[in-house]
């Protein structure tokens, strides 16, 4: 059969409900095989849009998404989802077209080197050279993305291979072969017995969890250990729902924009038990001085994330669930005393006391920011799906909406992706179309992939998209007003003369209901009366524009230092 | 500490990370790759991308076709070796890596010298100079010299100063293969 049959029977084979992507020249052949396939193709409106909406897809479903693009430029406006993917290991098969072998290498129109460009941005990526090497390169691309840590992955196939007769049958068994390729789970028994003692010995512990935890499907896990042992826990900003919040154990996030509970408990900790995260910047600050007095048992199922930044006491290779299944009763058997973290309790305790997150609140009509997030989380119960964009609307969301489950909190954690929001909230939606998929975002990133509006209205998905209005890019303009003597530089996104956009229009025009919002007292109703909305639903919330998101770890500085 | 089973619990105070990130020495990288298209690019990318100096790579064929050996020398005391190994090995495409012990390994490169000596008393002492060495001449013209020379780095580099006065008009060298040494597969 044609090759590009075969894709969409290989495609499938692993299960595939739906695809995200834009067609065009190098990739014709394989849209002309959806034509027949019976696969969900979602168009978006714009290559990053797909690649996000995958993201979104597989985020919250633990799935491996699709993402389709043509050669050229269609494939380097995947470049930033690619890497948006790689940073938060998520795993999405990126399939691009390629101009055709003989043009290859001449800068033929719409040529890239795709492969070249994300080779730093991958997990794995493919050319086809031999069109009968296409089944057996789809399938390790699925298994590549979604085993061990996941990540993307980049199967490039030039035109005219894709055209070629191959011979495939369908249902066909297509062996892998991936020598060099072989993620370790079990975790070493020694190294596991050995973190359980030292669990036992802990009189000053922190579970410190990422978004491993969240790849894994560890919450139980996790959960279970919080419970037998009663160490106060804290998730990182990939991992939040993976123990639910509030809870009398949860510290809330750690980092920059964490709570000073759970930074001062980092801080002062015997020992950190990280599962699945991997000490990024934003949560260690100053690295010289951050835990000073913990060792690190390190859990992770990628060996270099393990002793990169900080050094590992015990360091554990292997998949957290399967390892927390194994070192739970472990650490039971050690009868370890509660009793003895009654201390460290009575310290976390004054912290929560002294340091709760709070805020000033107007003293009129006037919405605050933090206010509105809070207002989200009662109008939707507390269970919505949330994505967000990237500034200080994300960090409010992070700190305030408490998040009770995994992948119900979908963002760009490690790239920081303005623009992520929208379509990842579409994805997401996708991957769940009976719950309520919330966007929450700013003025500023909504603008960055509002296209997607369209794709929202053509395929009925019924996101409901908050902005978190505060005419400016807020987290800049922040870091100007604090680091830079606030000497403001081109972050003020409102014209005194004109609304740009006129989002009520902006709705209308991509067929959404519009709503603004700017009184404190009826937001929670108007919200739920949003929420409540058939279709997709664009809601303006005008808040206090100078807010600023704390608490705050200076750029550079030590978590005891937190300001704000 | 106690024997694996027991209910004794271990001092935190005891517990040691794992050696040091920099070992600083030199050490000598022995991979095993998968003959794909762009397998070095993804090597040489790596170590940009990461920050890791390369001091020597070299590439070639193994006795199987379907498999490359590549070699790569780097310094422990600017370069974070386990990072360096780790992140290689999440390479899909690399199938083995030793960081091979200096006293266990064999390791030689091979460099070419153009000396620019015309016939007379200076040929002379060339010529002895490259057969203390144990070089070989492969070129020889009126104006100049080709000497062929192989071994380890420090003995390449101890020619090279020998032969400088004489007008070394250019050098190149290959960069270190290793091989382990006794029975065992590298
Ligand atoms: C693609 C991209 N460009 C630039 C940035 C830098 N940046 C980080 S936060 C931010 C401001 C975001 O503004 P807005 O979306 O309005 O959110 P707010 O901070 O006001 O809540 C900017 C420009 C980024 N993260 N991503």
């Amino acid at each position: 059969m044609r090759a590009v049959d075969a894709i969409m029977e290989c495609l499938k084979a692993e299960g595939v409900e739906v695809v995200f992507g834009y067609p065009g020249g190098a990739n014709l052949p394989t849209y002309d095989a959806f034509v027949d396939a019976g696969i969900r193709h979602v168009l978006v409106r714009h290559e990053a849009g797909g690649g996000h909406a995958a993201e979104g897809y597989a985020k919250s479903t633990g799935k491996v998404a699709v993402c389709l693009g043509t050669s050229g430029p269609g494939a380097t406006n995947l470049v930033t989802p690619i890497m948006d993917a790689m940073m938060d290991s998520v795993p999405v098969v990126f399939i691009t077209g390629q101009v055709r072998t003989d043009l290859l290498g001449t800068d033929g129109f719409q040529e890239a080197d795709i492969l070249g460009i994300t080779m730093p941005a991958v997990k794995h990526s493919w050319m086809i050279t031999d069109p009968a090497d296409i089944p057996q390169a789809i399938h390790e691309a699925f298994h590549v993305a979604g085993s061990g840590r996941p990540g993307p992955v980049v199967v490039d196939i030039p035109t005219d291979l894709s055209k070629a007769d191959i011979p495939y049958e369908i249902g066909q068994e297509v062996p892998l072969d991936l020598p060099g390729y072989q993620p370790k789970f079990e975790g070493n028994a020694k190294q596991i017995r050995q973190a359980a003692r030292a669990l036992a010995a802990a009189k000053r512990p922190v579970l410190y969890v990422g978004g491993g935890a969240v790849a894994a499907g560890a919450q139980d896990e996790v959960r279970e250990l919080a419970h037998v042992s009663g160490f106060p826990v804290t998730c990182t900003l990939m991992a939040l729902g993976v123990y639910p919040a509030p809870d009398p154990q949860w510290l809330g996030m750690p980092g920059m924009h964490g709570t000073r509970t759970a930074n001062y408990s980092m801080d002062e900790a015997d020992l950190i038990f990280s599962i699945g995260a991997r000490f990024d910047d934003r949560i260690t600050g100053n690295l010289a001085e951050f835990a000073p007095n913990a060792k690190f048992i390190h859990l992770d199922i990628d060996p270099a994330e393990i002793g990169k930044n900080v050094p590992a006491h015990i360091p554990i290779v292997g998949d957290a669930k399967q390892v927390l299944g194994k070192l739970i009763p472990e650490y039971e058997s050690l009868g370890a005393e509660k009793a003895r973290l009654d201390d460290w309790w009575e310290k976390i305790h004054g912290w929560q006391a002294k340091y709760p997150l709070t805020y000033e609140d107007t003293k009129d009509s006037e919405i605050k920011p933090q206010f509105a997030i809070k207002a989200i989380w009662e109008a939707s119960g507390g269970d919505a799906i949330v994505t967000s964009d990237v500034g200080q609307h994300q960090m409010w969301t992070a700190q305030r909406y408490d998040f009770k489950e995994p992948r119900t909190w979908i963002n760009s954690g490690g790239l920081g992706t303005m623009g992520f929001g929208l379509p990842a909230a579409l994805g997401a939606q996708v991957g769940n179309p009976d719950s309520l998929v919330i966007c929450v975002t700013g003025d500023g990133s909504i603008q960055m992939n509002s296209q997607e509006m369209a794709t929202a209205t053509q395929e009925g998905l019924p996101v409901k998209v908050v902005i978190i209005n505060n005419g400016y890019l807020g987290m800049v303009r922040q870091w100007q007003e604090l680091f830079w003597e606030k000497r403001y530089s081109h972050v003020d996104l409102r014209d005194p003369d004109n609304e740009v956009p006129n989002w009520m229009k902006l709705a209308d025009a991509y067929g959404w209901t519009g709503v603004r919002l700017e009184k404190k007292e009826t937001l929670v109703d108007d919200l739920r009366a949003a929420f409540a909305t058939p279709g997709p639903v664009l809601v303006d919330v005008r808040v206090v524009r100078e807010e600023n998101t704390y608490p705050m770890i200076a750029p550079g500085a030590a978590a005891r230092d937190m300001v704000g | 500490m106690g024997d694996p089973g027991t209910k004794e619990v271990l001092s935190l105070e005891a517990l040691q990370a794992s050696a040091s990130l920099r070992t600083g020495r030199k050490h000598v990288l022995s991979l095993v790759v998968q003959n794909r298209p762009g397998v070095l690019v993804r090597i040489a990318g790596l170590f940009a991308r990461r920050g890791f100096n390369i001091n020597t790579l070299s590439v070639g064929p193994t006795d199987d076709d379907n498999k490359s050996r590549v070699t790569v020398t780097v310094d422990g005391a600017t370069v974070p070796i386990d990072q360096v190994t780790k992140q290689l090995h999440k390479l899909v495409n690399v199938l083995k890596i030793r960081d091979l012990e200096p006293d266990q390994t064999v390791a030689r490169e091979l460099a070419l010298f153009k000396v620019g000596v015309e016939n007379g008393p200076r040929r002379a002492e060339v010529l002895q100079i490259c057969n203390i060495f144990r070089g070989k001449i492969v070129d020889i013209t009126k104006q100049s010299l080709v000497i062929e020379v192989t071994g380890t780095p420090e003995k390449i580099e101890a020619l090279e100063e020998m032969l400088l006065p004489f007008g070394l008009i250019e050098m190149m060298r290959t960069g270190e293969i290793a091989i382990s040494r006794g029975r065992d597969e590298t």
